[in-house]
């Protein structure tokens, strides 16, 4: 034990202190100060030392991942990822988690999920043109799953709507494993000019720092520590600890922030996210090797007698630090008092390396920065890997009777049914450049650089059910469905955010999943040169030691150079012929027929071998390019069939499948192979890519014909598309509870 | 052409209704700021954009309506320059009375989010006449608050005198006689929840809309 007394300050005793930090890391405070931190320090270090912050468990992992290429112009360690998209332009973007507060308040904890994605963005100097979420619920029948739903969907809009960005894609899932701890994984995409890029490092020291956008208030405080823990009992008492989102100030913020943006002001801006004042003051300095020195005087307030501890930790919404050119003032205030947002002079950047905060006339807090990020706790903590499970043999499953039945079940599944009940709340066409989005049959949501040709696909993935079965081929699994959701719209794939979410780190079997899930993606990011550039971790999604499925979302940006050349889904047309790439062996393991038709979580997931799957995709992008394939679909959940039946239900066109040998017939429908695309073309088209990929070493084989009102499978086991549609749109209004139609009329 | 858009604090279809003029005219229009106490002269065309004026405080619409720049707009409409409110710019019109009714919570009580076929019911407005025979469109629709509601009265009045422009064909939110837009007893101003600034690319959403700004810019007629 460290030699210093007293151990506690003033009002502080051994209770206080830990429930701020570890006794261990009580003990690096006092060695670090040689003194007992008062209050306000303690609270500091807390939130700054909290896994939400610190990635204490995760940082000697995630530096696994590649995080350079030649587009990377800022990968991690800045607010978002910046990536070159040419023309002297750069493509900014991020996700990020906000699953403990938006399960105990889902509206604000979505909403706020929205704003601060979007403000980590914007506070680089772009203009954010998409939103993009992930979101994991519980069973659909447990009982507050319907009012989670409900709430986040309302929460994303709410928020989203209202600044006028479109939410132009996302997932959706539902599964018994996400009962107490449902995950809300938000992803913010914009543009802006590469040399008018903004970063986070005070370089100067006298400079001033400003405070600008909503007042500080007493909400949200210790959040950052909240998402540090897991639940259990009483978690609706953590209501107080989630924030409270307002679009039209973070609208007002996003202009203004612009606005001054263009002018020649800012040295450094940074958004007051997690922790608030106290982490953005404190990267601010400590990014930039200076020291901050504040006056908590003048923190526009929205609530009377505020302490420091609690300024310093309120987590209110829509608010910036910015630290201007001296003498260059007046020019962010003209400029926020237009938009009637709040600005002041908070404090100034000093030489000192030390972060001094004054209040009412004293001194509050008066501490060295590096040892904050330096002497940050960093853990090796044990982990066992995953056990590997048995391969499942489809020989060994009965084939169904009828296989169009087999087929509806599956595209009615939570999974596989139509989420427009969500995605119709979301404003998708807001600044008019949404070329693709959720309702369109689509791989991956395209928008339009403003005033340009070129575009941008987004996508969001992750396959919880692999990452279960095996974490390392899981977390490949992502990567390369990422990378071929681009791929099957003719996108260029560039790069990769993830948001990381798992349960106790500490618990060596959840740390394993972990390891295993940031392997397999750092293998996939390398062999398929995609680089991560951004990220989160969210760990703790745990209630009474029941952990969540591990669910390492990966979100993806990839470049169309020419918005026409592109491919859909939804185009197939009688007499098409139907070209599947890739080889199938009819992998079942962890599939979704083994789930809803089996009854069964078992199996090894498939396997993903990255050189095939880099070939396959690379045939498939120069076939879009060339113009020679319009309409090409990638093949992931359920296999050939369900992309086939959403290829179908997009061109309202039926599908005669002809099964020759190969897979078992259910498995070379409903396997979930890796590194396939279906691609739709006249005959003589498909001659021409048939042919193409022969050359290429790249397997295709005609796997049936478009036409007619009906999937059948040589003939027989006929789905007509009505009865199809029917179901699989109607899933999820019937789980709400609401005919739209009806309540509309 | 001499156009302007007007811009509060929370609209966020300013942008793209700025593109769709100047798609059409060629020139673009001048952004307007609320606080503002006077138009710039001899405007052709005022446009009320989409977004959330205020943030919807209080009543969508009703804050925007009471802004400094706008008595000069309804000055401008009263003189008979046309006026195109669309969405949020809908609900403002018809807070400052240029147009009868109410804007009302949708029907669902959630947010609605897709592309709204509609019917052309005259294309005997300043606003619809580009659309010649064309009697049926889709145009997209976003929205809250778009459940439009009148008495009988004023609704009878609407049809009779050829002010309901564009009727839902499958009615998103509970709107009286499923109307989507309507003009005031000059034809000059024109209120729609559609957005038609959404649809004048066939990249991003079809063309639909683009017909509306031709018929009161004086394009292709």
């Amino acid at each position: 034990m460290t030699e210093i007394t007293p151990r506690y300050a003033e009002g502080i005793d051994e209770q206080v202190a830990l429930e701020h930090v570890t006794a261990d890391e009580y003990e690096t405070i006092l060695t670090v100060l040689g003194r007992a931190p008062n209050i306000v320090e303690l609270g500091i270090f807390s939130v700054m030392w909290s896994e939400h912050c610190s990635y204490k468990s995760s940082r000697v992992h995630l530096a696994k991942f590649p995080t350079t290429g030649p587009r990377v112009v800022y990968g991690p360690g800045e607010n978002a990822g910046v990536v070159d998209i040419g023309d002297g332009q750069v493509c900014i973007f991020k996700m990020e988690s906000h699953n403990h507060p938006s399960f105990i308040e889902p509206y604000q904890g979505a909403a706020t999920g929205v704003g601060g994605i979007l403000r980590d963005v914007f506070t680089m100097g772009a203009r954010p043109v998409a939103l993009m979420n992930a979101l994991r619920f519980g069973a659909p029948d447990h009982p507050k799953t319907r009012q989670l739903v409900a709430g986040v969907v309302a929460g994303i809009g709410g928020y989203g709507n209202c600044v006028g960005v479109p939410t132009v894609g996302g997932e959706t899932n539902f599964d018994a494993g996400y009962n107490n701890n449902i995950l809300v994984n938000a992803m913010a995409v914009g543009l802006a000019e590469r040399d008018k890029v903004f970063t986070a490092a005070a370089k100067e020291s006298g400079y001033p720092v400003l405070y600008v956008g909503a007042k500080t208030g007493r909400d949200g405080i210790h959040g950052a520590t909240m998402a540090s823990a897991e639940f259990g009992e009483g978690a609706e008492e953590k209501r107080p600890t989630v924030q409270v989102g307002d679009p039209f100030t973070e609208k007002k913020l996003i202009e203004a922030c612009l606005e001054l943006m263009s002018e020649d002001a800012i040295s450094a801006i940074q958004d007051m996210g997690a922790a608030g004042l106290t982490s953005s003051s404190v990267e601010m300095a400590s990014s930039g090797g200076k020291g901050i020195e504040l006056d908590l005087d003048h923190v526009p307030q929205r609530e009377e007698a505020m302490s420091a501890y609690e300024m310093m930790l309120s987590e209110s919404q829509e608010r910036m630090l910015v630290i201007v050119k001296p003498g260059r003032e007046d020019v962010a205030e003209r400029i926020f008092k237009k938009w009637d947002l709040d600005v002041a002079v908070i404090g100034k950047t000093t030489e000192t390396g030390r972060l001094v905060l004054k209040h009412k006339g004293a001194t509050v807090c008066d501490l060295p920065l590096d040892p904050i990020g330096d002497k940050a706790p960093k853990y090796e903590r044990p982990y066992f890997p995953a056990e590997a499970r048995a391969s499942i043999d489809p020989a060994s499953l009965k084939t169904p009777a009828h296989l169009g039945e087999t087929l509806l079940t599956l595209m009615r599944s939570p999974d596989m049914a139509s989420k427009a009940w969500i995605f119709s709340q979301y404003d998708r066409h807001v600044m008019a450049d949404t070329v693709a989005s959720s309702e369109d049959p689509s791989d991956a949501a395209i928008v339009r650089v403003h005033g340009a040709n070129k575009a941008l696909a987004i996508t969001a993935d992750v396959t919880p059910r692999y990452c279960t079965a095996d974490p390392y081929e899981g977390g490949k699994q992502a990567i390369a469905e990422a990378w071929r959701n681009l791929t099957a719209t003719g996108a260029e794939p560039m790069a990769v955010t993830d948001c990381l979410n798992f349960g106790n780190p500490e618990r060596p079997e959840i740390m394993g999943q972990f390891v295993g899930c940031v392997e397999g993606m750092a293998e996939a990011c390398r062999a398929l040169d995609f680089p991560v550039v951004s990220g989160n971790v969210s760990l703790y999604n745990e209630t009474d030691g029941q952990a969540i499925p591990p669910t390492p979302a990966v979100g993806a940006v990839g470049l169309i150079e020419d918005a026409s050349v592109r491919a859909g889904f939804g185009c197939m047309s009688e007499g098409d012929v139907l070209l599947l790439i890739g080889e199938t062996r009819g992998e079942l393991g962890a599939s979704l027929y083994l789930r809803f038709i089996e009854n069964s979580e078992d199996g090894a997931p498939p396997h993903v071998d990255l050189g095939v799957e880099r070939r396959n995709g690379d045939f498939v992008r120069a076939q879009i390019r060339s113009g020679l394939a319009r309409t090409s679909h990638d093949l992931s959940d359920g296999g050939l069939a369900c992309a086939v039946a959403e290829m179908a239900l997009a061109s309202n066109c039926g599908a005669k499948l002809a099964y020759e040998d190969g897979a078992p017939l259910h498995a070379w429908l409903f396997g979930e192979d890796q590194a396939r695309y279906l691609i739709a073309a006249d005959a003589e088209t498909a001659d021409a890519i048939r042919k193409a990929a022969q050359e290429a070493g790249v397997p295709a084989s005609v796997i049936g014909l478009a036409g007619g009102e009906a999937i059948t499978v040589n003939g027989a086991h006929a789905l007509d598309l009505l009865t199809l549609r029917q179901a699989h749109e109607r899933w999820l209004p019937d789980l709400m509870g609401e005919d739209m139609q009806a309540a509309a009329e | 052409m001499k156009t302007a858009v007007i811009v509060f604090p929370g609209s966020n279809c300013d942008r793209d209704a700025a593109v769709a003029i100047e798609r059409v005219t060629g020139a673009a229009p001048a952004m307007v700021w609320h606080e503002e106490t006077s138009l710039p002269d001899g405007l052709d065309f005022i446009m009320l954009p989409g977004g959330f004026s205020y943030g919807d405080y209080l009543r969508c619409g009703a804050i925007a309506a009471r802004s400094p720049v706008l008595p000069d707009v309804i000055r401008a409409a009263e003189a008979g320059v046309p006026v195109l409110g669309v969405c949020n710019g809908f609900q403002v019109l018809i807070e400052t009375g240029l147009l009868p009714g109410a804007l009302m919570r949708n029907a669902g009580l959630r947010f609605v989010c897709e592309k709204a076929p509609l019917t052309i019911e005259t294309a005997n407005t300043r606003f619809t006449r580009a659309y010649g025979d064309t009697s049926a469109i889709t145009i997209p629709v976003a929205h809250h608050d778009g459940n439009y509601f009148a008495d009988d009265e004023t609704l009878n009045a609407l049809e009779a005198e050829g002010r309901i422009a564009f009727r839902y064909a499958a009615n998103p939110n509970g709107s009286a006689r499923d109307i989507a837009g309507i003009t005031n007893a000059g034809g000059n101003v024109l209120g729609m929840m559609p957005h038609p600034e959404r649809a004048v690319d066939a990249l991003h959403g079809g063309t639909d809309g683009l017909a509306v700004f031709e018929s009161v810019l004086g394009g292709a007629q």
